[in-house]
């Protein structure tokens, strides 16, 4: 077991080279790309700040990075607290076969085209849409939904609900039943249970999946864009921006590595939060 | 147990109300596909099959079809193939370095679609190999093996390792062992893996808006319809997009679900 042969290589070397090469070393060469400079709208190799220092003296740029923080840590809390109850009932308060099906049923959409899920959004919040025409009925709004902050977030949440559920529910399914048994039987009451011994013993699962909630929000730009309006623009849009309209590859490169920065923070820390002894 | 009825009631109508929420997007896009009116709203209009006419008329979106089931199809059989290979790697053999091996493996799809999408830009372009189809395929397969690998894993993890050490002591190879005894036991595991990994390219758009060029899959050619006008021909475009992918998940989870149940059922020796 402990030789290395020829059997062993070919199934350990090919993923390993083709992430090496064709994932690894694209983020690597992000860092030096960032370094070089436009000329003539042609990227020249250099060794030059000017992209950094232009960045980061821009006021837009700190704005949009604050918004795009404060947004994806609201969408964070946001969709775990909404998606708590669900994951709650799945794995407590229901049969092990309609348990299977409410799963089955959740990771369909995590694999099912978020693009077009966002455009059909447009038709229930558009201004003509059909939540409008239900208000009408009632004798309400119009409301402006679409293009706003409330658009973005519904966004996230279709971006995000699904795997934050899936993950909260397999936090909670590790939970040790015999603790809220305890926990009644000492005469707890049921929300005080639910925060005294159901969360903090879920707490690593909640934690993930909320972290899962800020990686996925944070990078992401068609919500922010298609339903949130794209004005003021998020990170990612203007990553998008940079990239597309003209050719400065390297101040798109210096966005990118700054969010790649602040994710590695929030998930470390997130994680060393999760698994930390509980005091 | 002191259960409350209400408490119970109120959670699982919750959890409808989720379902729903998750759902309604889908629903949306197929029944306004077949619905006359320009401008999507209540009441609906008549019923008509005009947007699929409109899309079938589109060698666009042919063309995008064309290119994202070639891209499907070579980057699920790729990343199939690596993730398999990567899984029965951490299944089988304790290395130095094993831990960094494994997050290489597992971490592309927790780095943002835009910045993998520079990225790779930046990089194919490089060495010019951006702006074909090829680039989209080299780009999908860092972005679905991880899938692969993490799906065919689990199925491992459900196999007794003295298995294949028993082939061995039979007089099997290493090879022969691969092939009768892990190929086998992987197997529902390995088609539900190209079935995801399918899925998962189909619907990606970002990486491969950034590098495909001009030649576009499906969903980089729904991007160029957001882009523009209101049209309900995307809800055509979306409802083929949700049957296909939903298809394959669906798919996969069957087979996922069918195989570990009957590991159950498959008898043990008795407990003594």
């Amino acid at each position: 077991m402990k030789r290395v042969t020829i059997f062993g290589l070919s199934f350990s070397l090919p993923l390993l080279l083709w992430q090496l090469l064709f994932f690894a070393f694209p983020l690597v060469f992000l860092v030096a790309l960032s370094f070089w400079v436009v000329e003539n709208y042609r990227m020249v190799p250099d060794f030059d700040g000017i992209n950094w220092t232009k960045m980061f003296s821009r006021g837009v740029f700190w704005d949009t990075y604050l918004r795009t923080l404060a947004l994806a840590a609201g969408a964070s809390a946001l969709v775990s607290i909404l998606a708590f109850p669900c994951s709650y009932g799945i794995a407590f308060k229901l049969s092990a076969n309609l348990r299977r099906l409410a799963i089955f049923l959740m990771v369909i959409p995590f694999f099912t085209s978020y693009l077009v899920r966002v455009y059909s959004w447009q038709i229930f919040l558009s201004d003509n849409g059909i939540f409008n025409a239900a208000f009408g009925l009632l004798g309400m709004g119009p409301y402006t939904m679409l293009n706003t902050d409330f658009g973005t977030m519904v966004g996230y949440l279709t971006l995000c609900l699904p795997l934050v559920v899936l993950l909260q529910v397999f936090g909670l399914m590790f939970v040790d039943r015999t603790l809220i048994e305890a926990a009644h039987n000492l005469r707890c009451g049921r929300l005080r249970t639910v925060f005294l011994v159901v969360i903090p013993s879920a707490r690593v699962g909640l934690v993930i999946a909320a972290l899962f909630c800020f990686i996925l929000t944070f990078g992401d730009f068609v919500g922010p864009l298609y339903l949130g309006g794209g004005k003021p623009p998020t990170l990612s849009i203007m990553i998008t921006d940079t990239t597309k309209a003209g050719q400065q590859w390297p101040r798109a490169a210096v966005i990118a590595i700054v969010m790649i920065a602040t994710l590695l923070i929030v998930a470390f820390s997130a994680i060393g939060y999760a698994y930390r002894k509980r005091a | 147990m002191n259960r409350n009825w209400l408490i119970d009631w109120s959670l699982r109508a919750y959890i409808i109300l989720a379902l729903a929420f998750v759902f309604a997007p889908i629903m949306a896009s197929f029944v306004f596909s077949f619905n006359a009116d320009r401008f999507p709203s209540l009441p609906l209009g008549g019923f008509s099959l005009r947007w699929y006419e409109a899309i079938a008329e589109d060698p666009l979106v042919w063309e995008g079809l064309r290119n994202s089931m070639v891209v499907g199809a070579c980057a699920s059989l790729i990343s199939t193939a690596l993730g398999f290979a990567a899984a029965y790697t951490d299944f089988r053999y304790r290395f130095f370095g094993k831990p960094l091996y494994l997050a290489l493996a597992l971490l592309p799809p927790t780095i943002p679609v835009v910045i993998m999408g520079l990225a790779m830009l930046a990089f194919l372009s490089r060495v010019t190999l951006s702006g074909e189809i090829h680039s989209v395929i080299i780009s999908h397969v860092v972005m679905c093996s991880p899938f692969a690998m993490a799906i065919i894993r689990l199925r491992l993890s459900q196999m007794d390792p003295s298995l294949e050490a028993a082939a061995w002591n039979l007089g099997a190879g290493e090879w022969r062992a691969m092939f009768h005894v892990i190929v086998p036991f992987a197997r529902p595991a390995i088609f539900a893996a190209l079935f995801i990994t399918m899925a998962v390219s189909f619907d990606e758009f970002a990486v491969a808006w950034f590098v495909s060029g001009l030649n576009e899959t499906l969903p980089v050619r729904i991007l160029g319809f957001l882009q523009g006008q209101v049209s309900p021909r995307i809800n055509a475009i979306g409802t083929i997009v949700f049957l296909t992918t939903m298809t394959l998940v669906i798919l996969a989870q069957v087979l996922l679900m069918s195989r570990s149940g009957s590991v159950e059922e498959t008898p043990r020796a008795p407990e003594t």
